[in-house]
């Protein structure tokens, strides 16, 4: 069974979007665990190897995202943990969700996105 | 007449009869259109007719005139007639230099009142350079550590003649401080300051989530500015109650304005049992509301609020002054109703939804820019945003006659029913102990992700559409240009506060934060006046949160989805 984190990161209080992505991956079959909010880089990739976790759904409306999803990245890297597939959601601009799957993020996310159009790609991306 | 509701009587069986005749020969002889709901976006199922029937009005307990008790139809006599709204539109980003010339550029295109975003480290009560600000300073709203940045913020802008709303909650007592600071280096006294900051904390744990301190101790820092505004700021609405939040996060109309008013009575009972009688604060408290899609379930829902407010503070409160009875309210525009997809149609969305608030009776008003699905408006985008509300004020027509769906069957309906739901919720509420008993059991946040997560699925299946999201799609759409907060302003920023830091009276400041702590730790002591006095000195919004922090501790939501 898939083994997901759904995390917020920094300040940002939205949950709306996690907590519905949250319900919908477990609904699909999947293994949830969420954050809750204002999680730092630094606990989020603790959460995710504490919870050996196939994948982490990093949800982040803030602006911030160009500042704290690489620091992310770098952590996951830094504790032998690249392998977890990490997809973002929120409100990003095509730029900068470009440059976020260039540095190593499996998907970018925005408002309007279908659910399934998640729970999908999580099952066909090859996790081990 | 009917001699109990005081209008003629037309609700007889030979109508209904009529009615049911109509609906089961003629209504039900054409199919009705398959797939989509025929309820409102809350799910309240709403019927192809209404009529005499379907609805119970007496006008004189239920509608009233404008300006009058229950306040139905509107809160002053003239509404639009005499003034029209206050066209307020929310503007920060970036640095104060950044904010105050966009202030600027609003009041120069015709804009009524200012309305300050800051952003989220200075919502979550902490400075700049704080570890836990990295990649948020600038971002979502402006950056103001301390009165510094305040004074640039409002600089050339004179605050004896504007009137300033300021979107802050858990840090709203300092940021008023520096206000007030402000207004004091312009030679004006705060008796004369003209505005709103938020402050509705009760809202942050059900839906907003920018906390700092626990609910008591929170509830203990908004009751000292409701008393320190009623004593010394007669002008200023310390509390602006808010469903827009609740809304935003997924709520259904009925739990915003049921979750809303639970909060704005739970605010009027902390003032009583601070020993205030009701009519020295309740004027001044203000209401700010959602102004979603579904047009006429929002219309009816002001209208509701305004009817329920009224009869709560005359009838179980007591209040005797009828400015204590009026529910003032601002509304702004669904940003959750924006779309990235296709985003030029937001700009009708947000028509639309403007149009429901002034047909709802609103004090002011802030119409949603159509590019901010995808990031911070541009100053296009802004201008495009107000001269939506211009039209409709101007263009319309909508203004000459007041209240002008009052009596329609169907917005009454809406009204009686939204009122029944808020009514329910107010004894589920009260059997859980009150608001803050049951923020601590999740009871809010679990109703609301529930309706998020029932109107989410309704969406998936197609039973309800969104054009350009799940219906009349387009391939390869390019992205509007979009603004940019240029990433260099957080290092101007923090280089800023740290120098400001260097310049100031160490000693004096940490004088400043021992009183601070040391008045916290006792109830009985209003913490404006310790605030206002270390404003004076520089000490930062950060500061003064670090040692609430320390006398009071922080809050965590235990996650639940």
């Amino acid at each position: 069974m898939l083994r997901i984190v759904v995390a917020k990161v920094g300040l940002d209080g939205h949950d709306r979007g996690a907590k519905i992505i949250a319900r919908s991956l477990r609904d699909a079959g999947m293994e949830v665990i969420y954050t809750g909010l204002h999680q730092t880089p630094e606990q989020i990739v603790a959460t995710v190897i504490q919870e050996d976790a196939d994948a982490v759904g990093i949800s982040i409306l803030s602006g911030a995202h160009m500042t704290l999803i690489p620091l992310i990245l770098d952590q996951l890297r830094e504790n032998d943990a690249a392998d977890v597939l990490v997809l973002v959601g929120g409100t990003i601009p095509n730029d900068d969700a470009d440059e976020l799957k260039a540095a190593g993020v499996a998907a970018v996310f925005t408002p309007g996105t279908p659910t399934r159009a998640i729970v999908e790609f999580l099952r066909g991306a090859s996790i081990a | 007449m009917d001699p109990i509701l005081g209008y003629p009587t037309i609700v007889g069986t030979r109508i209904a009869s009529e009615f049911e005749s109509w609906r089961e020969d003629r209504y039900a002889a054409v199919p009705e259109r398959k797939g989509e709901l025929h309820s409102t976006m809350s799910g309240v199922e709403v019927e192809p007719l209404d009529t005499p029937d379907t609805v119970q009005v007496a006008y004189a307990r239920d509608l009233g005139y404008p300006g009058e008790y229950p306040f139905t139809r509107g809160v002053y006599p003239s509404m639009y007639r005499g003034q029209l709204w206050t066209m307020r539109q929310f503007a920060g980003f970036g640095t104060a230099k950044e904010t105050n010339e966009r202030f600027r550029y609003l009041l120069e295109h015709g804009q009524t009142g200012l309305s300050t975003a800051f952003d989220m480290p200075t919502l979550m009560g902490y400075d700049s350079d704080h570890a836990r600000s990295l990649g948020e300073v600038g971002r979502e709203g402006v950056a103001v550590d301390s009165l510094d940045d305040m004074n640039t913020l409002f600089a050339g802008i004179p605050l004896a003649e504007v009137s300033t709303s300021m979107t802050i909650n858990s840090p709203a007592a300092m940021l008023l401080a520096f206000y007030i600071c402000v207004a004091e280096g312009q030679g004006t006294s705060r008796d004369q300051l003209r505005g709103t900051a938020q402050t509705d904390i009760l809202k942050e744990y059900i839906a907003q989530k920018e906390w700092i301190f626990p609910p008591e101790p929170s509830m203990r820092l908004v009751t000292d500015m409701v008393e320190f505004c009623a004593k010394e700021m007669p002008l200023w609405h310390p509390i602006s109650i808010s469903g827009y939040h609740i809304r935003e996060a997924g709520s259904t109309a009925a739990q915003e304005l049921a979750f809303t008013l639970a909060d704005g009575f739970a605010y009027v009972d902390a003032g009583i049992e601070r020993g205030l009688d009701v009519d020295e604060f309740a004027p001044r408290l203000s209401f700010f509301f959602n102004a979603h899609l579904d047009f006429f379930e929002e219309i009816a829902k002001y209208r509701a609020a305004r009817r329920i407010w009224a009869r709560e503070m005359r009838e179980k409160y007591g209040a005797k002054n009828p400015r204590s009875w009026l529910m003032r309210f601002h509304a702004q525009t669904a940003g959750v109703s924006l779309t990235a997809q296709q985003p030029e149609l937001n700009i009708v969305r947000t028509a639309i939804e403007a149009l429901a608030a002034v047909l709802g009776g609103t004090q002011s008003l802030h119409t949603n820019s159509f590019d901010e699905a995808l990031a911070l408006p541009t100053e296009n985008a802004v201008r495009i945003a107000l001269r939506t509300q211009q039209v409709i004020a101007h263009e319309s027509g909508v203004t000459h006659s007041i209240d002008p769906l009052g009596g329609s069957y169907h917005v009454e309906h809406l009204t009686n029913e939204l009122e029944r739901q808020a009514y329910d919720y107010f004894d589920q509420i009260k059997l859980r102990g009150g608001v803050v008993a049951a923020i601590k059991e999740n009871f809010f946040q679990s109703e609301i992700a529930e309706a998020a997560y029932r109107y989410q699925g309704e969406l998936e299946r197609g039973e309800r559409v969104v054009v350009g999201v799940n219906r009349y799609t387009l391939e390869d759409e390019v992205q509007p240009e979009l603004l940019r907060v240029d990433p260099a302003l957080e290092r101007e920023q923090i280089d800023r506060v740290q120098a400001m830091r260097a310049r100031r009276d160490s000693q004096a400041v940490e004088q400043a934060l021992t009183r601070l702590k040391q008045d916290a730790a006792h109830e009985d002591r209003n913490l404006m006046h310790p605030i206002i006095d270390a404003s004076r000195i520089h000490v930062t919004m950060g500061e003064m949160c670090d040692a609430l922090r320390e006398v009071w501790g922080t809050w965590r939501e235990t996650p639940m989805f």
